[in-house]
This record gives structure tokens, C-alpha cells and sequence, in this order.
């Protein structure tokens, strides 16, 4: 005989037990173990659910349950007012989980009780679709995503090696992104600057960088930094900032950045690059070596040629700057093994990688318990002056 | 044997090789070794008090000598000894 949906309903309560709102709060509040699963659709789920609740959508509600409860566990089963629970209660009870219950007047009653209310950060529509082969992978997923669009990284130079960085991390979806560069773009610096173009030749490469990455990801705040980072600016430049990405093309600046990141215990993404040789690590102030530790001194200007001087194969720049990406996600996911501790040394023309050990000086000038962190004149350190006495005074 | 790799900068020092075999007991030995074939390395990475310049980082296989016995770091077959100065290039190289 043909039942209808009333007569469902009614059949399924005689069988499954209804608890109520005030019920389950004095359950949540109190140590009875309740599994709470939400059977509602994703799109209920963002406009809020209960705290504590499992979400498992009523159409995956059998395949998916031996993965949220087991049968002998007390399950509470909820919807927005309280009838696809019941419905769905019917066949857990069928699959063996005799301590299932249905929510009586369901998330609605909850809400309208005035108990508490989740309201979950979610991606939208349009963030799903883009970033899905993220949110596939189990160590990012969803909440790693969102994670991503908070993230605010610093990419000091938008060159050869902040082209390819800023370009990942804006398809990442890292929600904000500052460029600091007051160079223009050149047509020499097209061989290797991917993210600047020929009808660009002459803007600013922050600039030109940022009309690159709002037209990739809309998503992705960029904040221009025209600008040479020295001592008087570095500390409130890297206030809006949670991560370091450093791409500068000269010691002075890359020992600015080692101390402003320990200053400011903001970690620091390392790369450098030369010819067909490429550098990567991670700095975490205090928490592993500092740059210092591994380069206590930057060369002398002659054995420390520029890559306008000696030249760089353009593809290594995008090598080393996705190296520089990938390692800025996994420091904002908190995942993997990152290259903290660890110095990569990537040759192009044998294709190799290296991995060199770096550890904590314990008499390191920059992290060390004794070190006195303070800015100095970067360009007359790096060009020798002074170093001479310093090494006396030490 | 040991075998010395050499950075992109000091490549011109040794005739552009990358790489060179050179016998030695130690990083010392091995070092004086390659001052005496190559002369113009020693000029780079030696100060004037005779000691390597700070700025110089001397890896065996992947550990820094600075972190084992310095110079004495005693070296066996087929290890490879890594000079490694920091290197700055990065971005436009406007300067």
C-alpha cells in the first residue's frame, strides 16, 4: 500500500525517540558522550549549525556514518525542523545504531531557543569551484583553504624570483599579498619576470605585478610598496604581514630582512639565486636557524656579484621562487616538513639538489642568547666597513 | 679523493670547473692542496690573518665543518666537500 509522506513521518515515530531542544543543550553541557550529526544540506550548514555538530549531509548520512559514530554510541540526529532527521534515523536504526535520535523541531527550535549558534568562515560558491583541487587534499581541505585567504605574505622584490612566487600564491588564493619593489619594469627583466608583461615595460613592477594578480585571483588583496625597504620602514611594513617571502637582489636588504624577522618574529622564506644555482631555506625566528646562522657575513661586493652583473637562467628563477611558494603554504598551513633547518642548493646544469644541515649558532650575531638585535647601515656593513672592528670587539 | 664543488663565483678562479678531485686527510689538507694548484682561490677565501674569511661556509657531504672540527675534519673516500658562499641575487638587479 502506498504511504504517504505524513504516514512516513508517523511510522517513523513510533520507532525513533525525539529528544528536545533543552535536552540536547543540557546534554552538550554536560559530559554524556553525544555524537550530534547535521544531515542538512552545505548550504544550511553555512548559515550556522550547533557547536560540536558533525556535518554529514542526508544523502551520505549511511555511506559516511561509520566514519563519524560506531552503533553503540548515543546519536543525536538533527535537520531544520526536525523531519529529514527523523526519516534518517529510521535507517541507522536499520543499520544497527540503537541509541539514535532525532532532534525535535531541529535547528530551527535550536536557533529560536536562543542557544548558541555556530556560523562557520566558509568559501563561497565561486572559492569552491576555484580552489577544489585544493580542498580535495586532506592536509588542506576546506579549513586549510580558508586559512590560505587570511594568510597576509610579503614578498620583498616582484623580479625574478617574486614573479613566480606572488603568481602561485595569488592562484593559492593567499588573501593578501604585499609587493615591495620601487624598480620599473625592463625589457631585460622579461626573460625571467613572468608576471610582468611587454605593454608593461616602463611601470612600476609592483604595479604591474598587481594588474597581473587581480586579474588571476579577485580574491587577493594586493597592497603596493614602491618603495626600497630600509631600517626606518622595514618594522611597519612588516606589521601587516604574517610571512616573509624574500626575493631581494643584494645583501643589504637580505640582512635587514634576517634581523627585521627575528624582530618581529615573523618567519622568513629564503631564496637566492645565481646563473644556474639556486638557494632555498626557511628562517623561523627562534624556533630554528636564522639566516645569520647559516651566513653570519655577507661576502665581499666582488664575491657576491649580482645576477644584472653575472648573469641567471631564467627558468631557475621560476625553480626557486615556487620553492619559495610552496614553502610559504606549507609555513601558513602548518604542514609537511618545511626547509627549516635545511639548506637546499639546486643546480640547474646538473640537476641536482642538495641538501646541506643547518643548526642554531649558539654564538649566532642574529638569534643567539648574547646577540643585541639592533639595525645598523646595511650598504656600509655589506660593502666592509666597519667589520674589521667589530670582529676586534668580539 | 675527495671531491671540491665549487660555487658560480669562485668557478673562474679554477679554470670554470665545477667540480675538482683533490687527496687529503683533511679539510686542510685538501684546502692547501687547492691553494697550491689555485692560487687565486686561496686570495678569496683567505684572510689576511690566514684564516678563511667568515663568509665562507665549507660543508663535508651536508654537514658545516664550523659544527665538526673545522679544518681538521678528517675527510674519507669519496666525500665531497662543498664551498658555499651566501649569494644575494634575487630580483631585478637594478643597482
Amino acid at each position: 500500500m502506498a504511504q504517504t509522506y505524513q504516514d512516513l513521518l508517523a511510522a517513523a515515530r513510533t520507532e525513533v525517540p525525539e529528544l528536545d531542544v533543552a535536552e540536547l543543550a543540557k546534554r552538550l553541557s554536560g559530559d554524556v558522550a553525544t555524537v550530534v550529526v547535521d544531515v542538512r544540506e552545505q548550504s544550511e550548514w553555512d548559515e550556522g549549525h550547533v557547536p560540536g555538530a558533525l556535518h554529514v549531509p542526508r544523502g551520505f548520512l549511511e555511506s559516511r556514518i561509520a566514519g563519524v559514530a560506531t552503533p553503540d554510541q548515543p546519536v543525536v540526529l538533527m535537520c531544520a525542523g526536525g523531519n529529514r532527521s527523523l526519516l534518517a534515523a529510521r535507517n541507522l536504526r536499520e543499520m544497527g545504531y540503537a541509541h539514535v535520535e532525532s532532534l525535535a523541531g531541529g535547528f530551527t527550535r535550536w536557533k529560536q531557543a536562543g542557544h548558541e549558534v555556530v556560523v562557520p568562515q566558509t568559501l563561497t560558491a565561486q572559492q569552491r569551484s576555484r580552489y577544489s583541487r585544493h580542498t580535495l587534499i586532506p592536509e588542506v581541505g576546506e579549513e586549510g583553504q580558508l586559512k590560505l585567504l587570511g594568510a597576509k605574505v610579503l614578498l620583498i622584490g616582484a623580479g625574478g624570483l617574486g614573479s613566480p612566487a606572488a603568481y602561485y600564491l595569488a592562484a593559492a588564493g593567499v588573501g593578501t599579498i604585499g609587493l615591495v619593489d620601487d624598480d620599473v619594469v625592463d625589457a631585460s627583466n622579461l626573460q625571467r619576470q613572468i608576471i610582468h608583461t611587454t605593454d608593461r615595460v616602463g611601470m612600476l613592477k609592483a604595479e604591474s605585478a598587481k594588474i597581473a594578480i587581480e586579474a588571476l585571483n579577485p580574491d587577493v588583496r594586493v597592497n603596493v610598496h614602491a618603495t626600497r625597504i630600509n631600517r626606518d620602514n622595514v618594522l611597519e611594513i612588516l606589521s601587516g604581514y604574517d610571512l616573509i617571502v624574500d626575493g631581494a637582489d643584494n645583501f643589504p636588504t637580505r640582512y635587514l630582512l634576517a634581523d627585521a624577522s627575528l624582530m618581529t618574529r615573523t618567519p622568513l622564506v629564503h631564496a637566492s639565486i645565481l646563473r644556474f644555482e639556486g638557494h632555498a631555506s626557511v628562517f623561523l625566528p627562534y624556533d630554528g636557524p636564522c639566516y645569520r646562522c647559516v651566513f653570519p657575513e655577507p661576502p665581499p661586493p666582488d664575491l657576491a656579484p649580482s645576477c644584472g652583473e653575472a648573469g641567471v637562467l631564467g627558468v631557475l628563477c621560476g625553480v626557486m621562487g615556487n620553492i619559495q611558494a610552496n614553502e610559504a603554504i606549507k609555513v601558513i598551513l602548518g604542514i609537511g616538513e618545511t626547509l627549516s633547518g635545511r639548506l637546499l642548493v639546486y643546480d640547474a646544469l646538473g640537476m641536482t639538489f642538495t641538501e646541506l644541515k643547518v643548526r642554531r649558532d649558539p654564538d649566532c650575531p642574529g638569534c643567539g642568547p648574547g646577540a643585541h638585535l639592533e639595525f645598523r647601515d646595511y650598504d656600509a656593513w655589506c660593502a666592509g666597513v666597519g667589520r674589521h672592528l667589530e670582529a676586534v670587539q668580539a | 679523493m675527495s671531491t671540491v664543488r665549487f660555487p658560480p663565483v669562485l668557478r673562474a678562479a679554477v679554470g670554470g670547473a665545477r667540480e675538482i678531485s683533490i687527496p687529503g686527510a683533511t679539510v686542510a689538507d685538501v684546502l692547501d692542496a687547492l691553494y697550491a694548484a689555485h692560487p687565486e682561490v686561496q686570495a678569496q677565501l683567505v684572510a689576511q690573518n690566514g684564516e678563511l674569511h667568515r663568509f665562507v661556509n665549507i660543508y663535508v657531504n651536508d654537514e658545516d665543518v664550523r659544527l665538526q672540527g673545522w679544518l681538521a675534519t678528517p675527510l674519507a673516500e669519496s666525500d665531497t666537500l662543498l664551498i658555499l658562499p651566501a649569494m644575494a641575487g634575487g630580483t631585478s638587479s637594478s643597482r
